[in-house]
């Protein structure tokens, strides 16, 4: 078998982007097939059910739950205000009667006769979905959301934190190695996403983070700096939703790692240009990373559905090793081995023979590398 | 004789990460495994079909059994899809398959009370192979607010409702449902069908239920789980369970609809369709088998790169002198830890320093803190270095001390699928149930898993085994070869003989007997006295101190007769200072005889001191290379 199959991350100049811009509930999509519409649009909208607000009614009435709905004010569907009653005994010669008022605004979803329960919802809330990416609406998924799509240039990355943000780019680390200090960062950055090299500590994220850096795209952080920003030690690999004041995308992963050239020159041709980024990263049960979009002009008819395929490593194929040793490094695969081999750590796997760039041969776990996909 | 229609099978596991396909043959008279090919698992944008893992897994098989047999023209594919019935060397007799790609199947139960109808809802759910995202209970001291805000925000697969006996009121049950109502939860796949909500309980409330729950949701009623106090019935809700996980959950997967066309095979004389289990339940099936079987104990685990299942099957100790042993099953599923994805929460949930302990060399924090988070977010890649394989030991031994924790603490009294008990019991176990996990009784320990199945050498499964349960008196020890028990388990709804004789010569690998005397060591003399004979007439005789491990070599298939005596104060089994005479099982690692202590268990705080300690023992166990213990 001179082929097997790999996880690899996209940097490319050129692709498709399509993005499902999709409500968390039903609701109304505000675009139509074919609109032009820019990152910052609203292209759909939805309100979210109000909190619930039980309140048992036979408790407070001091009735038996069969008996509350002879005491009952309103009726369910019914909209109601703060401090309405929604129900009263007769009390004794109009006397001493019970009354319980709405605690909220509202609207009554049940009332039972079984538990003597009345179930309020409080206002619906609203929720728009803007575009994210400047492009084309190219599907509309009727009352859910839409389907936008674009040319870009297109970055993923391993891991992120922090959600969607759209800001100009500014490349401050002057070669793919470098780790960018605190000193380097100032108030010009403010509002835009910067790229450092292979690294960046904690002081300078945290200086980052003091003049309003709207992002960071770094080639490693340390773990134990992530833990210090976050204040908890990030257990299950779901994120995007931190809020740390920016979004942060690691292109290489945990530790100094330089970061690849294509990635780093690809992001030096962005200096200037307004980007889409987001940092969400789900390794498990549905795999998403987060992402770095410039879009590029393009004409409407260009856009086209891609086949989607799993990568596949042969013979002449760049990877980039993601474990130690030699993580980080770029090479070509030379040679595919059939045979299972024995690593240093005495387990039997299939390798891959690889060149790297410093002209080194090395054989490597075919799990061990990823392809470095256009 | 083998069933003529079953000479070639092919079973894979769709698993979170891989997608892992074996073949099975008749040949020479018996089931054999002989190839096994994987892929990435392919539930996933961009490729959103599992089938496409599936082939791909397939499409391996078929290029190894082609080359194994030397003939080009065995084939097992066709236009993109596995060719059902075989023809000569084309196709295959049957095809079955176990999943829990996608992250499985994720349940929300409810009860009335947690520690009683909660309590049988989890063990339901877990038994049927899900994974319990939460329990809702009417006394759990949640607001009814906050109850519903959870409900709505989880999106299970599916809701497993329990709550009062039959005949008892129906207050709190309704309230429960009228809870449930309110959320109006939506399934995590599909919007375009209702949630399953199985309601189990108190047959008197059924009408209030339907009256709550038929509109908003795929209601469906079966028998109750708690009939009455003293009776757990968990056979009705757990069936459903699996009805359910085919018609909605699969349904809704990405590409299962064709799979489930795929999954065929005959039985009773005609091909049918075979349901794909969930992974654990095809698992927690074969523990169950192993103890029927030899009339043993068993304590299984299978250790994902997400999950850590832990199966236990111990004997009822309530059933009298002659009757027939009682086996009570019990299944726990740790979602958050794992060897892949959930590495990172192995390290937050145990700490640096428990992980470190079982480290012998000298590691540096950042960069192991760095190690654990590059590979939960390559969760695929595999330890090159030796060092790094050292490092990922550490953590499964804590991955599955702590899953092995929470199954101890879950598994406790009225237990198993109908059981009867004392009034005076059943009241006694909502305050306080004791564990049934008896590591002094259990006869077997097998480990599951790609760290477990993989390990480059079995003795380092050996120390994870003993190292993370810390297995008392006199336990067997075994492994999954290659991690096909989920295979085998469904293999087993066609044909039993085929998965027995698989399970028996090629899936479970026998690794040897650990010896452990337990107790707190307080004289000077031997933890243990050891005289061993091997069946070849080879003569051990040892006196060991506390806090060492010998390697006995006795080969698999082997036995050794020993007379075992432990130190002052210690007990093998019998008693304490009791001798035992017994035969020993061998394996491909031997006999294991470790004084190092049980209850307690104590490793010294000094680095230097353990470190020195623990390349003793990895030496003495020959755990890994010379080189890197020196």
């Amino acid at each position: 078998m001179g082929k097997s199959f790999s996880q690899g991350l996209a940097v490319s100049e050129n692709t498709i982007v399509r993005k499902e811009r999709i409500l968390p509930l039903k609701g109304e999509v505000k675009v139509k097939k074919g609109d032009k519409v820019s990152a910052e649009d609203i292209v759909a909208v939805t309100m979210l059910p109000g909190k619930v607000v039980p309140i048992n009614l036979a408790n407070k009435l001091g009735v038996t739950a069969d008996l509350v709905t002879r005491f009952i004010k309103v009726q369910e569907g019914d909209k109601i205000k703060q401090g309405q009653i929604l129900a009263q005994t007769n009390g004794f010669l109009g006397m001493f009667k019970s009354t319980v008022r709405s605690p909220t605004e509202g609207e009554v979803q049940n009332i039972s006769r079984h538990t003597g329960q009345i179930l309020l919802n409080e206002p619906r809330i609203p929720v728009e979905v803007r575009a994210f990416i400047d492009g084309y609406v190219v599907e509309v998924i009727p009352e859910q959301g839409v389907v936008i799509e674009n040319k870009s240039s297109y970055i993923q990355g391993i891991f992120g934190i922090g959600g969607e943000i759209n800001a100009e780019i500014d490349v401050i680390a002057e070669a793919a190695d470098e780790v960018v200090t605190a000193d380097k960062i100032n108030d010009n950055h403010k509002g835009k996403i910067i790229v450092t090299g292979e690294m960046l500590h904690y002081d300078a994220i945290m200086k980052a983070k003091k003049v309003g850096v709207s992002g960071i795209i770094t080639g490693g952080i340390h773990d134990q700096d992530l833990k210090k920003l976050l204040g908890y030690d990030i257990g299950v690999a779901i994120t995007g939703h931190e809020e740390v004041g920016l979004t942060i995308v690691v292109t290489e992963g945990f530790g100094p790692i330089k970061m690849a050239n294509k990635t780093f020159n690809l992001l030096k041709s962005f200096q200037g240009k307004k980007v889409s980024m987001h940092g969400f990263t789900q390794i498990r049960a549905g795999v998403i990373r987060p992402e770095i979009i410039k879009p590029i002009d393009f004409k409407e008819d260009e856009l086209i559905d891609q086949e989607a395929e799993l990568p596949m490593i042969e013979v002449g194929k760049v990877i980039r090793v993601i474990r130690q040793p030699n993580f980080g490094k770029i090479g070509k695969v030379v040679g595919m081995p059939e045979e299972l081999t024995k690593v240093e750590s005495e387990t039997l796997v299939r390798v891959l023979e690889a060149e790297l760039e410093t002209g080194e041969k090395v054989l490597i776990p075919r799990a061990n590398v990823e392809i470095i996909s256009d | 004789m083998a069933n003529e229609q079953l000479r070639r099978i092919v079973a894979t596991d769709c698993g979170s990460t891989t997608t892992k396909a074996i073949l099975i043959e008749f040949v020479d008279g018996e089931y054999r495994q002989t190839v096994r090919g994987e892929a990435p698992t392919t539930v996933e944008a961009p490729l959103n079909d599992v089938t496409k893992g599936v082939i791909n897994s397939v499409q391996e098989l078929e290029e190894l059994a082609q080359l194994k047999y030397n003939n080009k023209n065995i084939k097992f594919i066709e236009n993109e899809q596995i060719i059902i019935p075989r023809n000569g060397d084309i196709g295959v007799d049957a095809y079955v398959s176990t999943s829990s790609a996608g992250g499985g199947l994720q349940m929300m139960v409810t009860g009335v009370v947690a520690r009683m109808t909660g309590e049988s809802a989890e063990r339901a759910a877990l038994g049927a192979g899900a994974i319990v995202m939460d329990l809702i209970a009417s006394n759990d001291q949640r607001a009814n607010y906050e109850k519903i805000e959870r409900i709505r925000h989880l999106r299970p697969d599916m809701i497993l409702m329990a709550g009062g006996v039959d005949g008892g009121t129906t207050k709190h049950v309704a309230e429960l449902a009228e809870l449930v109502a309110a959320a109006d939860p939506k399934p995590r796949l599909g919007s375009s069908y209702k949630l399953p909500v199985i309601y189990a309980g108190n047959k008197d409330a059924q009408d209030i239920i339907k009256e709550t729950l038929a509109d908003k949701s795929d209601l469906i009623i079966t028998e109750n789980i708690r009939p009455t106090l003293e009776v757990e019935n968990l056979g009705p809700a757990r069936d459903k369970i699996h009805d359910l996980f085919m018609e909605h959950v699969m349904q809704q997967a990405p590409g299962y609809n064709k799979l489930m066309q795929w999954t065929r095979g005959p039985l009773n004389g005609k091909l049918q369709s075979i349901p794909i289990m969930p992974t654990p339940a095809a698992v927690g099936n074969i523990m169950q088998t192993i103890a029927r079987n030899e009339g043993i104990e068993v304590l299984g685990v299978d250790i994902g790169g997400a999950t850590t299942d832990v199966f236990s099957v111990f004997k009822d100790k309530d059933v009298k002198e002659g009757e027939p042993p009682k086996y009570i099953f019990n299944r726990t599923v740790s979602a958050n830890l794992g060897m892949s994805y959930s590495i990172s929460n192995v390290l937050a949930s145990a700490g640096l320093d428990n992980i470190l302990r079982w480290v012998p060399l000298d590691i540096d924090e950042s960069e192991l803190r760095n190690m654990i988070k590059n590979k939960m977010i390559r969760p695929t890649t595999i330890p090159q270095k030796l060092e790094e394989l050292v490092l990922e030991q550490a953590i499964a031994k804590e991955a599955l001390r702590l899953a092995f924790v929470q199954h101890k603490e879950f598994a406790v009294t009225l237990k198993g699928t109908q059981k009867q008990r004392e009034i005076s019991e059943a009241f006694s176990q909502t305050t306080s149930g004791e564990t049934i996990v008896d590591m002094m009784s259990l006869d077997l320990l097998v480990g599951s898993g790609g760290v477990a199945s993989h390990a480059p050498r079995r003795h380092q499964t050996v120390l994870m085994l003993i190292d993370a349960f810390l297995p008392e008196g006199i336990t067997r020890l075994g492994v999954d070869s290659i991690f096909m028990m989920p295979h085998l388990g469904v293999l087993a709804e066609i044909s039993e003989k085929a998965a027995t004789e698989v399970f028996d010569k090629d899936c479970m690998i026998y690794l040897g007997t650990c010896v452990a005397p337990v107790g707190p060591f307080k004289s000077k003399g031997p933890a243990l006295t050891a005289e061993i004979e091997l069946s070849n007439g080879e003569k051990f005789t040892e006196e060991i101190p506390f806090g060492e491990m010998r390697l006995i070599p006795c080969g698999i298939g082997e036995t050794a007769k020993a007379k075992l005596r432990p130190g002052r104060g210690l007990d093998l089994g019998a008693g304490k200072n009791q001798e035992i005479e017994t035969t020993l099982w061998g394996g491909v690692v031997g006999i294991v005889l470790d004084t190092r202590g049980r209850n307690p268990f104590v490793l010294p705080p000094d680095h230097a001191e353990r470190r020195k300690l623990l390349k003793k023992w990895m030496s003495e166990l020959k755990v890994y290379p010379e080189p890197i213990l020196k």
